[in-house]
Protein backbone atom coordinates (compact mmCIF):
# COMPACT_ATOMS: atom_id res chain seq x y z
CA UNK A 1 0.00 0.00 0.00
CA UNK A 2 1.79 2.78 -1.24
CA UNK A 3 2.06 6.24 1.50
CA UNK A 4 0.38 9.35 0.01
CA UNK A 5 0.08 11.40 3.04
CA UNK A 6 2.69 11.32 5.17
CA UNK A 7 2.32 13.53 8.57
CA UNK A 8 5.65 13.90 11.42
CA UNK A 9 4.84 15.50 14.46
CA UNK A 10 2.87 17.99 12.43
CA UNK A 11 1.72 20.88 15.05
CA UNK A 12 0.77 24.04 14.95
CA UNK A 13 -0.13 26.87 17.41
CA UNK A 14 -2.07 30.19 17.53
CA UNK A 15 -1.05 32.08 19.79
CA UNK A 16 -1.08 29.98 23.20
CA UNK A 17 -3.93 27.64 21.92
CA UNK A 18 -2.51 24.63 20.34
CA UNK A 19 -4.76 23.25 17.54
CA UNK A 20 -2.77 20.31 16.67
CA UNK A 21 -0.35 18.82 18.80
CA UNK A 22 2.38 16.65 17.88
CA UNK A 23 0.24 14.76 14.89
CA UNK A 24 1.94 12.19 12.74
CA UNK A 25 0.16 9.21 10.86
CA UNK A 26 0.26 8.28 7.06
CA UNK A 27 -2.70 7.30 4.90
CA UNK A 28 -1.95 4.72 1.92
CA UNK A 29 -4.50 3.92 -1.27
CA UNK A 30 -7.36 2.47 -0.96
CA UNK A 31 -7.86 3.88 2.33
CA UNK A 32 -10.79 5.87 3.51
CA UNK A 33 -9.44 7.57 6.57
CA UNK A 34 -12.05 9.13 8.95
CA UNK A 35 -11.52 11.84 11.06
CA UNK A 36 -13.10 11.89 14.15
CA UNK A 37 -13.47 14.33 16.71
CA UNK A 38 -15.25 17.21 18.52
CA UNK A 39 -15.86 20.41 17.44
CA UNK A 40 -12.55 22.33 17.61
CA UNK A 41 -10.81 19.17 18.05
CA UNK A 42 -8.12 20.41 15.24
CA UNK A 43 -9.71 18.38 12.50
CA UNK A 44 -9.89 21.04 10.21
CA UNK A 45 -6.57 22.37 11.43
CA UNK A 46 -4.95 19.31 10.01
CA UNK A 47 -6.84 19.06 6.97
CA UNK A 48 -5.61 23.00 5.83
CA UNK A 49 -1.69 22.12 6.56
CA UNK A 50 -2.34 18.97 4.46
CA UNK A 51 -3.60 20.91 1.89
CA UNK A 52 -1.41 23.53 1.63
CA UNK A 53 -3.55 26.47 2.83
CA UNK A 54 -1.87 27.42 7.02
CA UNK A 55 2.14 26.46 7.09
CA UNK A 56 2.77 23.73 10.50
CA UNK A 57 4.43 25.92 13.17
CA UNK A 58 6.68 22.52 13.12
CA UNK A 59 6.80 19.21 12.21
CA UNK A 60 6.20 18.06 8.68
CA UNK A 61 3.24 17.01 6.38
CA UNK A 62 4.46 15.01 2.69
CA UNK A 63 1.71 14.65 0.20
CA UNK A 64 3.06 12.27 -2.59
CA UNK A 65 6.69 12.86 -1.81
CA UNK A 66 6.56 16.21 -1.99
CA UNK A 67 6.86 18.76 0.97
CA UNK A 68 3.93 20.74 2.00
CA UNK A 69 6.42 23.53 2.43
CA UNK A 70 8.52 23.41 0.70
CA UNK A 71 6.30 22.19 -2.83
CA UNK A 72 3.15 23.67 -2.34
CA UNK A 73 1.99 24.01 -5.75
CA UNK A 74 3.33 20.22 -6.39
CA UNK A 75 1.08 19.24 -3.35
CA UNK A 76 -1.99 21.22 -4.14
CA UNK A 77 -1.97 19.83 -7.89
CA UNK A 78 -2.38 15.83 -6.82
CA UNK A 79 -4.94 17.22 -3.69
CA UNK A 80 -8.83 17.53 -4.17
CA UNK A 81 -9.99 19.77 -1.38
CA UNK A 82 -13.53 20.23 -0.08
CA UNK A 83 -12.86 22.83 2.74
CA UNK A 84 -15.87 23.22 5.81
CA UNK A 85 -18.96 24.41 4.79
CA UNK A 86 -18.26 24.18 0.65
CA UNK A 87 -17.60 27.39 -0.24
CA UNK A 88 -17.78 28.46 -3.89
CA UNK A 89 -18.30 31.94 -5.69
CA UNK A 90 -21.91 32.31 -5.51
CA UNK A 91 -22.66 34.69 -8.52
CA UNK A 92 -20.81 32.00 -10.88
CA UNK A 93 -22.86 29.18 -12.41
CA UNK A 94 -22.04 25.33 -11.77
CA UNK A 95 -21.13 25.61 -15.82
CA UNK A 96 -18.38 28.31 -15.06
CA UNK A 97 -17.23 27.42 -11.91
CA UNK A 98 -16.00 24.07 -12.62
CA UNK A 99 -14.87 25.52 -16.35
CA UNK A 100 -12.38 27.71 -13.79
CA UNK A 101 -11.58 25.17 -11.94
CA UNK A 102 -10.48 23.07 -15.02
CA UNK A 103 -8.92 26.07 -16.11
CA UNK A 104 -6.70 26.22 -13.56
CA UNK A 105 -6.34 22.81 -13.13
CA UNK A 106 -4.66 22.73 -16.66
CA UNK A 107 -7.38 21.16 -18.75
CA UNK A 108 -8.25 22.89 -22.03
CA UNK A 109 -10.33 22.25 -24.95
CA UNK A 110 -12.61 19.29 -24.91
CA UNK A 111 -10.29 17.73 -22.35
CA UNK A 112 -11.82 20.60 -20.05
CA UNK A 113 -15.13 19.81 -21.66
CA UNK A 114 -15.18 16.30 -21.04
CA UNK A 115 -14.23 16.48 -17.43
CA UNK A 116 -16.73 19.00 -16.22
CA UNK A 117 -19.56 16.47 -17.91
CA UNK A 118 -18.41 13.43 -16.01
CA UNK A 119 -17.81 15.44 -12.70
CA UNK A 120 -21.67 16.97 -13.09
CA UNK A 121 -23.07 13.44 -14.01
CA UNK A 122 -20.75 11.70 -11.34
CA UNK A 123 -22.31 14.05 -9.07
CA UNK A 124 -25.82 15.06 -10.70
CA UNK A 125 -25.96 18.30 -11.08
CA UNK A 126 -27.77 18.24 -14.49
CA UNK A 127 -30.41 20.16 -14.43
CA UNK A 128 -28.82 23.20 -12.34
CA UNK A 129 -25.61 23.34 -14.36
CA UNK A 130 -26.59 27.34 -15.16
CA UNK A 131 -28.32 28.37 -12.73
CA UNK A 132 -26.11 31.01 -10.37
CA UNK A 133 -24.96 28.85 -7.63
CA UNK A 134 -26.13 31.32 -4.56
CA UNK A 135 -29.75 30.55 -6.08
CA UNK A 136 -29.33 26.34 -5.57
CA UNK A 137 -30.08 24.48 -2.42
CA UNK A 138 -27.37 23.47 0.07
CA UNK A 139 -27.74 19.87 -1.24
CA UNK A 140 -26.83 20.97 -5.01
CA UNK A 141 -23.94 23.65 -3.44
CA UNK A 142 -22.47 21.18 -1.93
CA UNK A 143 -22.18 18.81 -5.22
CA UNK A 144 -20.60 21.89 -6.98
CA UNK A 145 -18.28 21.89 -4.11
CA UNK A 146 -17.28 17.65 -4.55
CA UNK A 147 -16.99 18.14 -8.38
CA UNK A 148 -14.66 20.73 -7.49
CA UNK A 149 -12.62 18.64 -5.81
CA UNK A 150 -13.04 15.75 -8.22
CA UNK A 151 -12.76 17.23 -11.58
CA UNK A 152 -8.90 16.60 -11.64
CA UNK A 153 -9.51 13.01 -10.69
CA UNK A 154 -6.69 13.50 -7.89
CA UNK A 155 -4.91 10.76 -6.03
CA UNK A 156 -6.05 12.25 -3.02
CA UNK A 157 -9.45 13.79 -1.29
CA UNK A 158 -9.57 15.24 1.37
CA UNK A 159 -13.31 16.26 2.81
CA UNK A 160 -14.22 18.54 5.47
CA UNK A 161 -17.66 17.54 7.00
CA UNK A 162 -18.69 16.12 3.34
CA UNK A 163 -22.12 15.43 4.55
CA UNK A 164 -22.79 18.23 6.91
CA UNK A 165 -26.20 19.79 6.69
CA UNK A 166 -27.37 17.33 4.03
CA UNK A 167 -30.54 15.41 4.27
CA UNK A 168 -30.50 11.54 4.72
CA UNK A 169 -30.99 11.02 0.98
CA UNK A 170 -28.25 13.64 0.09
CA UNK A 171 -25.71 11.71 2.96
CA UNK A 172 -26.52 8.43 1.22
CA UNK A 173 -25.78 9.75 -2.08
CA UNK A 174 -22.23 11.34 -0.88
CA UNK A 175 -21.41 8.08 0.92
CA UNK A 176 -22.10 5.81 -1.88
CA UNK A 177 -19.70 8.24 -4.07
CA UNK A 178 -16.96 7.96 -1.33
CA UNK A 179 -17.47 4.69 -1.12
CA UNK A 180 -17.25 4.35 -4.98
CA UNK A 181 -13.95 6.27 -4.99
CA UNK A 182 -12.03 4.53 -2.39
CA UNK A 183 -10.37 1.85 -4.67
CA UNK A 184 -8.16 4.39 -6.45
CA UNK A 185 -7.33 7.15 -3.95
CA UNK A 186 -6.13 7.88 -0.60
CA UNK A 187 -9.12 9.40 0.80
CA UNK A 188 -9.46 11.64 4.04
CA UNK A 189 -12.99 12.46 5.31
CA UNK A 190 -13.82 14.47 8.86
CA UNK A 191 -16.74 13.73 10.17
CA UNK A 192 -18.96 14.46 14.26
CA UNK A 193 -21.01 11.44 12.82
CA UNK A 194 -20.29 8.74 13.99
CA UNK A 195 -22.55 6.34 11.78
CA UNK A 196 -20.96 7.76 8.70
CA UNK A 197 -17.52 6.12 9.87
CA UNK A 198 -18.71 2.71 10.29
CA UNK A 199 -20.61 3.38 7.13
CA UNK A 200 -17.51 4.71 4.36
CA UNK A 201 -14.29 4.71 6.30
CA UNK A 202 -11.76 2.12 6.27
CA UNK A 203 -10.06 3.54 9.10
CA UNK A 204 -10.76 5.99 11.54
CA UNK A 205 -8.35 8.50 13.85
CA UNK A 206 -9.73 10.20 16.97
CA UNK A 207 -8.52 13.75 17.64
CA UNK A 208 -9.23 15.75 20.85
CA UNK A 209 -7.86 18.97 22.13
CA UNK A 210 -5.39 18.47 19.02
CA UNK A 211 -4.05 14.93 19.91
CA UNK A 212 -4.47 11.70 18.42
CA UNK A 213 -6.08 9.88 20.80
CA UNK A 214 -6.90 6.37 18.93
CA UNK A 215 -6.43 4.98 15.44
CA UNK A 216 -8.05 2.06 14.23
CA UNK A 217 -10.52 0.31 11.94
CA UNK A 218 -13.98 1.57 13.16
CA UNK A 219 -14.50 -2.35 14.33
CA UNK A 220 -11.52 -2.23 16.36
CA UNK A 221 -12.86 1.20 18.10
CA UNK A 222 -16.09 -0.58 18.82
CA UNK A 223 -14.39 -2.97 20.70
CA UNK A 224 -13.41 -0.64 22.70
CA UNK A 225 -16.95 -0.28 23.97
CA UNK A 226 -17.52 -1.08 27.95
CA UNK A 227 -20.37 -3.49 26.90
CA UNK A 228 -18.55 -4.59 23.53
CA UNK A 229 -19.36 -8.73 23.30
CA UNK A 230 -21.72 -8.27 26.44
CA UNK A 231 -24.93 -10.39 26.41
CA UNK A 232 -28.04 -9.59 27.39
CA UNK A 233 -30.73 -12.03 28.75
CA UNK A 234 -33.99 -12.33 29.73
CA UNK A 235 -35.44 -14.12 32.34
CA UNK A 236 -38.74 -14.51 34.23
CA UNK A 237 -37.86 -12.55 37.68
CA UNK A 238 -38.81 -16.19 39.39
CA UNK A 239 -35.34 -17.07 37.98
CA UNK A 240 -33.47 -14.16 38.26
CA UNK A 241 -31.70 -14.75 41.34
CA UNK A 242 -30.77 -17.72 40.08
CA UNK A 243 -29.54 -17.01 36.99
CA UNK A 244 -27.38 -14.31 38.35
CA UNK A 245 -26.00 -17.07 40.77
CA UNK A 246 -24.99 -19.66 38.06
CA UNK A 247 -23.74 -16.66 35.84
CA UNK A 248 -21.88 -15.17 37.78
CA UNK A 249 -19.85 -18.88 38.60
CA UNK A 250 -18.96 -18.74 34.73
CA UNK A 251 -14.90 -18.16 34.36
CA UNK A 252 -15.64 -16.13 31.06
CA UNK A 253 -17.95 -13.74 32.48
CA UNK A 254 -16.51 -10.92 34.32
CA UNK A 255 -19.83 -9.22 36.25
CA UNK A 256 -23.54 -9.42 35.65
CA UNK A 257 -25.00 -6.51 35.77
CA UNK A 258 -29.27 -6.16 36.54
CA UNK A 259 -30.62 -3.87 33.52
CA UNK A 260 -34.78 -3.94 34.52
CA UNK A 261 -37.42 -5.33 35.44
CA UNK A 262 -40.64 -5.31 33.64
CA UNK A 263 -44.00 -7.07 33.58
CA UNK A 264 -42.38 -10.10 35.45
CA UNK A 265 -39.47 -10.69 33.10
CA UNK A 266 -35.76 -9.30 34.40
CA UNK A 267 -32.86 -8.61 31.89
CA UNK A 268 -29.49 -9.39 32.92
CA UNK A 269 -26.41 -8.21 31.23
CA UNK A 270 -23.67 -10.21 31.29
CA UNK A 271 -19.94 -8.57 30.69
CA UNK A 272 -17.65 -11.06 29.67
CA UNK A 273 -13.75 -11.25 30.38
CA UNK A 274 -11.42 -9.77 28.21
CA UNK A 275 -14.42 -9.24 25.86
CA UNK A 276 -14.63 -12.80 24.85
CA UNK A 277 -17.22 -14.07 23.64
CA UNK A 278 -19.90 -16.21 25.92
CA UNK A 279 -23.43 -16.46 24.48
CA UNK A 280 -22.36 -20.59 23.83
CA UNK A 281 -21.34 -20.94 27.45
CA UNK A 282 -24.45 -19.11 28.51
CA UNK A 283 -26.66 -21.21 26.13
CA UNK A 284 -24.84 -24.43 27.55
CA UNK A 285 -25.23 -23.22 30.75
CA UNK A 286 -29.08 -22.48 30.63
CA UNK A 287 -29.64 -26.05 29.36
CA UNK A 288 -27.36 -27.66 32.07
CA UNK A 289 -29.61 -25.50 34.81
CA UNK A 290 -32.81 -25.44 33.16
CA UNK A 291 -33.43 -21.60 32.99
CA UNK A 292 -35.66 -20.74 30.91
CA UNK A 293 -34.16 -18.12 28.53
CA UNK A 294 -36.59 -16.11 26.94
CA UNK A 295 -34.55 -13.34 24.99
CA UNK A 296 -30.55 -13.51 24.13
CA UNK A 297 -28.67 -11.02 22.36
CA UNK A 298 -25.11 -10.19 22.06
CA UNK A 299 -23.97 -6.33 22.08
CA UNK A 300 -21.62 -4.72 19.91
CA UNK A 301 -21.18 -1.31 21.75
CA UNK A 302 -21.79 1.96 20.42
CA UNK A 303 -18.91 3.79 18.76
CA UNK A 304 -20.10 7.16 20.55
CA UNK A 305 -19.52 5.43 23.76
CA UNK A 306 -16.10 4.60 22.61
CA UNK A 307 -15.87 8.36 21.44
CA UNK A 308 -17.27 10.28 24.05
CA UNK A 309 -15.06 8.03 26.39
CA UNK A 310 -11.77 8.68 24.67
CA UNK A 311 -12.59 12.65 23.75
CA UNK A 312 -13.60 13.27 27.65
CA UNK A 313 -10.83 10.89 28.89
CA UNK A 314 -13.85 9.95 31.22
CA UNK A 315 -13.21 5.93 32.83
CA UNK A 316 -15.69 3.53 31.80
CA UNK A 317 -14.52 1.98 28.90
CA UNK A 318 -11.46 0.20 28.25
CA UNK A 319 -10.30 2.60 25.67
CA UNK A 320 -7.56 3.62 27.88
CA UNK A 321 -5.86 0.14 28.20
CA UNK A 322 -6.15 -0.69 24.72
CA UNK A 323 -4.54 1.98 23.69
CA UNK A 324 -0.93 1.56 22.89
CA UNK B 1 1.21 33.74 -16.64
CA UNK B 2 -1.72 30.99 -17.58
CA UNK B 3 -2.51 30.83 -13.87
CA UNK B 4 -2.61 34.75 -13.42
CA UNK B 5 -4.87 34.83 -16.84
CA UNK B 6 -7.25 32.48 -15.43
CA UNK B 7 -7.66 34.21 -12.24
CA UNK B 8 -7.83 37.59 -14.02
CA UNK B 9 -10.56 36.38 -16.53
CA UNK B 10 -12.91 34.86 -13.71
CA UNK B 11 -12.49 37.82 -11.56
CA UNK B 12 -13.47 39.90 -14.41
CA UNK B 13 -16.70 37.98 -15.76
CA UNK B 14 -17.89 37.87 -11.78
CA UNK B 15 -17.68 42.01 -12.29
CA UNK B 16 -19.75 41.67 -15.00
CA UNK B 17 -21.98 38.59 -13.32
CA UNK B 18 -23.80 41.31 -10.64
CA UNK B 19 -25.07 44.97 -11.54
CA UNK B 20 -21.44 46.36 -10.02
CA UNK B 21 -19.83 46.54 -13.11
CA UNK B 22 -22.73 48.44 -14.83
CA UNK B 23 -23.17 50.66 -11.81
CA UNK B 24 -19.74 51.62 -11.07
CA UNK B 25 -19.18 52.09 -15.48
CA UNK B 26 -22.38 54.17 -15.46
CA UNK B 27 -21.65 56.41 -12.60
CA UNK B 28 -18.17 56.93 -13.38
CA UNK B 29 -19.01 57.96 -16.92
CA UNK B 30 -21.66 60.99 -15.61
CA UNK B 31 -19.28 62.17 -12.68
CA UNK B 32 -16.31 62.64 -15.17
CA UNK B 33 -18.82 64.29 -17.09
CA UNK B 34 -20.52 66.35 -14.99
CA UNK B 35 -17.07 67.44 -13.64
CA UNK B 36 -15.56 68.18 -16.41
CA UNK B 37 -18.55 70.29 -17.84
CA UNK B 38 -20.44 72.04 -14.47
CA UNK B 39 -17.35 72.27 -12.08
CA UNK B 40 -14.68 72.48 -14.45
CA UNK B 41 -16.20 74.69 -17.00
CA UNK B 42 -15.37 72.61 -19.94
CA UNK B 43 -17.30 75.03 -22.60
CA UNK B 44 -17.16 78.31 -20.32
CA UNK B 45 -13.01 78.27 -20.59
CA UNK B 46 -13.39 78.02 -24.92
CA UNK B 47 -10.15 75.85 -25.10
CA UNK B 48 -10.09 72.47 -27.09
CA UNK B 49 -8.49 70.32 -24.29
CA UNK B 50 -9.54 67.71 -21.65
CA UNK B 51 -7.79 69.43 -18.55
CA UNK B 52 -11.10 70.36 -16.78
CA UNK B 53 -12.29 66.43 -17.78
CA UNK B 54 -8.69 64.77 -16.21
CA UNK B 55 -8.21 67.60 -13.07
CA UNK B 56 -11.26 65.86 -11.26
CA UNK B 57 -9.82 62.40 -11.83
CA UNK B 58 -7.82 62.06 -8.80
CA UNK B 59 -11.14 63.16 -6.71
CA UNK B 60 -13.55 60.38 -8.12
CA UNK B 61 -11.03 57.76 -7.90
CA UNK B 62 -10.65 58.21 -4.10
CA UNK B 63 -13.95 57.37 -3.85
CA UNK B 64 -14.55 54.72 -6.64
CA UNK B 65 -11.27 52.81 -6.95
CA UNK B 66 -11.57 51.85 -2.46
CA UNK B 67 -15.43 50.45 -4.17
CA UNK B 68 -13.73 48.34 -6.50
CA UNK B 69 -10.83 47.27 -4.88
CA UNK B 70 -12.87 46.47 -1.34
CA UNK B 71 -14.48 42.86 -2.30
CA UNK B 72 -10.87 41.58 -3.81
CA UNK B 73 -10.09 39.72 -0.71
CA UNK B 74 -12.33 40.66 1.55
CA UNK B 75 -15.52 38.71 -0.01
CA UNK B 76 -12.99 35.77 -0.52
CA UNK B 77 -12.30 35.88 2.90
CA UNK B 78 -16.00 36.53 4.14
CA UNK B 79 -17.43 33.36 2.02
CA UNK B 80 -14.25 31.01 2.34
CA UNK B 81 -13.80 31.07 -0.99
CA UNK B 82 -9.78 31.92 -0.54
CA UNK B 83 -9.57 28.35 1.28
CA UNK B 84 -10.24 27.37 -2.20
CA UNK B 85 -8.32 29.45 -4.24
CA UNK B 86 -5.37 29.18 -2.32
CA UNK B 87 -5.61 25.39 -2.47
CA UNK B 88 -5.80 25.11 -5.89
CA UNK B 89 -2.41 24.83 -7.74
CA UNK B 90 -1.36 28.47 -7.85
CA UNK B 91 1.27 30.36 -5.91
CA UNK B 92 0.06 33.66 -3.66
CA UNK B 93 1.80 36.11 -6.06
CA UNK B 94 -0.02 34.67 -9.40
CA UNK B 95 -3.84 35.07 -7.38
CA UNK B 96 -2.34 38.50 -6.09
CA UNK B 97 -1.58 39.59 -9.65
CA UNK B 98 -4.80 38.17 -11.38
CA UNK B 99 -7.11 39.64 -8.93
CA UNK B 100 -5.35 42.97 -9.45
CA UNK B 101 -4.68 42.73 -13.11
CA UNK B 102 -8.65 42.19 -13.50
CA UNK B 103 -9.64 45.29 -11.60
CA UNK B 104 -7.04 47.10 -13.06
CA UNK B 105 -8.42 46.18 -16.41
CA UNK B 106 -11.87 46.71 -15.28
CA UNK B 107 -11.00 50.47 -14.38
CA UNK B 108 -9.39 50.26 -17.67
CA UNK B 109 -12.50 49.88 -19.63
CA UNK B 110 -14.02 52.39 -17.85
CA UNK B 111 -11.51 54.87 -18.15
CA UNK B 112 -11.51 54.07 -22.23
CA UNK B 113 -15.01 54.34 -22.58
CA UNK B 114 -14.99 58.40 -21.54
CA UNK B 115 -13.81 58.12 -25.43
CA UNK B 116 -16.41 60.71 -26.79
CA UNK B 117 -14.90 63.42 -24.71
CA UNK B 118 -11.74 62.81 -26.59
CA UNK B 119 -13.99 63.35 -29.87
CA UNK B 120 -16.07 66.14 -28.71
CA UNK B 121 -12.74 68.23 -28.40
CA UNK B 122 -11.45 67.14 -31.41
CA UNK B 123 -14.59 68.05 -33.30
CA UNK B 124 -14.69 71.39 -31.45
CA UNK B 125 -11.17 72.45 -32.24
CA UNK B 126 -7.56 70.88 -32.52
CA UNK B 127 -6.43 70.12 -29.33
CA UNK B 128 -3.10 68.54 -28.43
CA UNK B 129 -3.77 65.06 -28.51
CA UNK B 130 -0.38 64.09 -27.31
CA UNK B 131 -0.92 65.59 -24.09
CA UNK B 132 -4.44 63.95 -24.22
CA UNK B 133 -2.66 60.54 -24.69
CA UNK B 134 -0.39 61.20 -21.88
CA UNK B 135 -3.27 62.38 -19.57
CA UNK B 136 -4.71 59.27 -19.82
CA UNK B 137 -1.71 57.25 -19.36
CA UNK B 138 -1.06 58.96 -16.21
CA UNK B 139 -5.08 58.95 -15.13
CA UNK B 140 -4.67 55.04 -15.76
CA UNK B 141 -1.32 54.93 -13.63
CA UNK B 142 -2.85 56.32 -10.70
CA UNK B 143 -6.07 53.93 -10.96
CA UNK B 144 -3.40 51.05 -10.53
CA UNK B 145 -1.60 52.74 -8.08
CA UNK B 146 -5.02 53.21 -5.82
CA UNK B 147 -6.01 49.89 -6.86
CA UNK B 148 -3.18 48.25 -5.57
CA UNK B 149 -3.64 50.03 -2.40
CA UNK B 150 -7.04 48.55 -2.29
CA UNK B 151 -6.16 45.46 -2.75
CA UNK B 152 -3.73 45.19 -0.20
CA UNK B 153 -6.01 46.60 2.33
CA UNK B 154 -9.04 44.55 1.31
CA UNK B 155 -6.64 41.56 2.12
CA UNK B 156 -6.50 42.66 5.45
CA UNK B 157 -10.30 42.42 6.39
CA UNK B 158 -12.80 40.09 6.17
CA UNK B 159 -15.30 43.45 6.26
CA UNK B 160 -15.76 45.27 3.16
CA UNK B 161 -17.07 48.78 4.63
CA UNK B 162 -13.91 48.33 7.26
CA UNK B 163 -11.64 48.01 3.47
CA UNK B 164 -13.54 50.57 1.85
CA UNK B 165 -13.17 53.38 4.57
CA UNK B 166 -9.28 52.68 5.29
CA UNK B 167 -8.23 51.83 1.45
CA UNK B 168 -10.42 55.34 0.72
CA UNK B 169 -8.18 57.16 3.85
CA UNK B 170 -4.98 55.87 2.70
CA UNK B 171 -5.45 56.89 -0.66
CA UNK B 172 -6.67 60.09 0.37
CA UNK B 173 -3.51 61.14 2.50
CA UNK B 174 -1.56 59.66 -0.74
CA UNK B 175 -3.59 62.18 -2.90
CA UNK B 176 -2.97 65.49 -0.71
CA UNK B 177 0.28 64.39 0.64
CA UNK B 178 2.19 67.25 -1.84
CA UNK B 179 -0.38 70.33 -0.84
CA UNK B 180 0.64 73.08 1.33
CA UNK B 181 -2.00 72.48 3.91
CA UNK B 182 -0.60 68.90 4.20
CA UNK B 183 3.30 69.95 4.28
CA UNK B 184 2.46 73.19 6.22
CA UNK B 185 1.36 70.97 9.38
CA UNK B 186 5.23 68.91 9.13
CA UNK B 187 6.66 72.01 8.07
CA UNK B 188 6.79 73.54 12.16
CA UNK B 189 8.43 70.45 13.26
CA UNK B 190 9.88 68.04 10.26
CA UNK B 191 13.16 68.07 8.78
CA UNK B 192 13.18 69.41 5.22
CA UNK B 193 14.23 65.72 3.98
CA UNK B 194 10.88 64.41 5.64
CA UNK B 195 9.04 67.08 3.82
CA UNK B 196 10.39 66.58 0.93
CA UNK B 197 9.45 62.89 1.06
CA UNK B 198 6.20 63.39 1.85
CA UNK B 199 5.72 65.92 -0.93
CA UNK B 200 7.12 63.66 -3.63
CA UNK B 201 4.66 60.76 -2.40
CA UNK B 202 1.84 63.25 -3.43
CA UNK B 203 -0.23 61.03 -6.23
CA UNK B 204 -1.60 64.83 -7.39
CA UNK B 205 1.58 66.57 -7.95
CA UNK B 206 3.22 63.52 -10.14
CA UNK B 207 -0.65 63.05 -11.63
CA UNK B 208 -0.97 66.56 -12.36
CA UNK B 209 2.97 66.74 -13.93
CA UNK B 210 1.44 64.39 -16.65
CA UNK B 211 -1.31 65.66 -17.68
CA UNK B 212 0.49 68.55 -18.88
CA UNK B 213 1.48 66.58 -21.31
CA UNK B 214 5.20 65.45 -20.28
CA UNK B 215 5.94 61.61 -19.11
CA UNK B 216 8.72 62.08 -17.06
CA UNK B 217 10.53 59.04 -16.14
CA UNK B 218 10.38 59.57 -12.00
CA UNK B 219 6.42 60.14 -12.56
CA UNK B 220 6.55 56.23 -14.68
CA UNK B 221 8.51 55.28 -11.37
CA UNK B 222 6.85 56.85 -9.06
CA UNK B 223 3.39 54.82 -10.10
CA UNK B 224 5.12 52.01 -10.91
CA UNK B 225 7.15 51.43 -7.46
CA UNK B 226 3.66 52.75 -5.55
CA UNK B 227 2.26 49.35 -7.36
CA UNK B 228 4.87 47.04 -6.86
CA UNK B 229 4.83 48.14 -3.14
CA UNK B 230 1.32 47.83 -2.14
CA UNK B 231 1.28 44.56 -4.52
CA UNK B 232 4.14 42.77 -2.52
CA UNK B 233 2.47 44.11 0.95
CA UNK B 234 -0.74 42.04 -0.57
CA UNK B 235 1.23 38.70 -1.07
CA UNK B 236 2.34 39.24 2.24
CA UNK B 237 -0.93 40.29 3.97
CA UNK B 238 -2.68 37.40 1.91
CA UNK B 239 0.18 34.50 3.26
CA UNK B 240 -0.29 35.75 6.75
CA UNK B 241 -4.10 36.43 6.95
CA UNK B 242 -5.50 34.23 4.67
CA UNK B 243 -6.58 31.67 7.44
CA UNK B 244 -8.10 34.03 10.25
Amino acid sequence: MPEMIVLKDLTKRFGPLVAVDNVSLTVGIGEVLGFLGPNGAGKSTTMRMITGFIEPTSGTAEVCGHDVVRDPVAVKRRIGYLPEGAPTYGDMTPESYLGFIAEIRGFDGADKRRRINEVAAKVELGEVMCQPIETLSKGFKRRVGLAQAMIHDPDILIMDEPTDGLDPNQKHQVRSLIREMAVNKAIVVSTHILEEVEAVCSRAVIIARGRLLADGTPEELVARASNHNAVVIAVDAAHAETARRHLESLSSVKAVDSIGLSDGVARLRVMPRNAGLIAADIGELARAKNIPVREMFVERGALDEVFRAITTGSPGSRAGAADA
Amino acid sequence: MRNIAVIAKREIASYFATPLAYIFIVIFLALTGAFAFYVGGFFIREQADLEPFFVYHPWLYLMLIPAVAMRLWAEERKTGTIEVLMTLPVTTTEAVLGKYLAAWGFSGIALALTFPMWITVNVLGSPDNGVITASYIGSFLMAGAFLAIGSCISSLTKNQVIAFIVAATVCFLFTLSGLELVLNFFRAWAPELLIRTIASMSFLTHFTAVTKGVIEFRDLIFFASLIVFWLFANVVAVDFRKAA
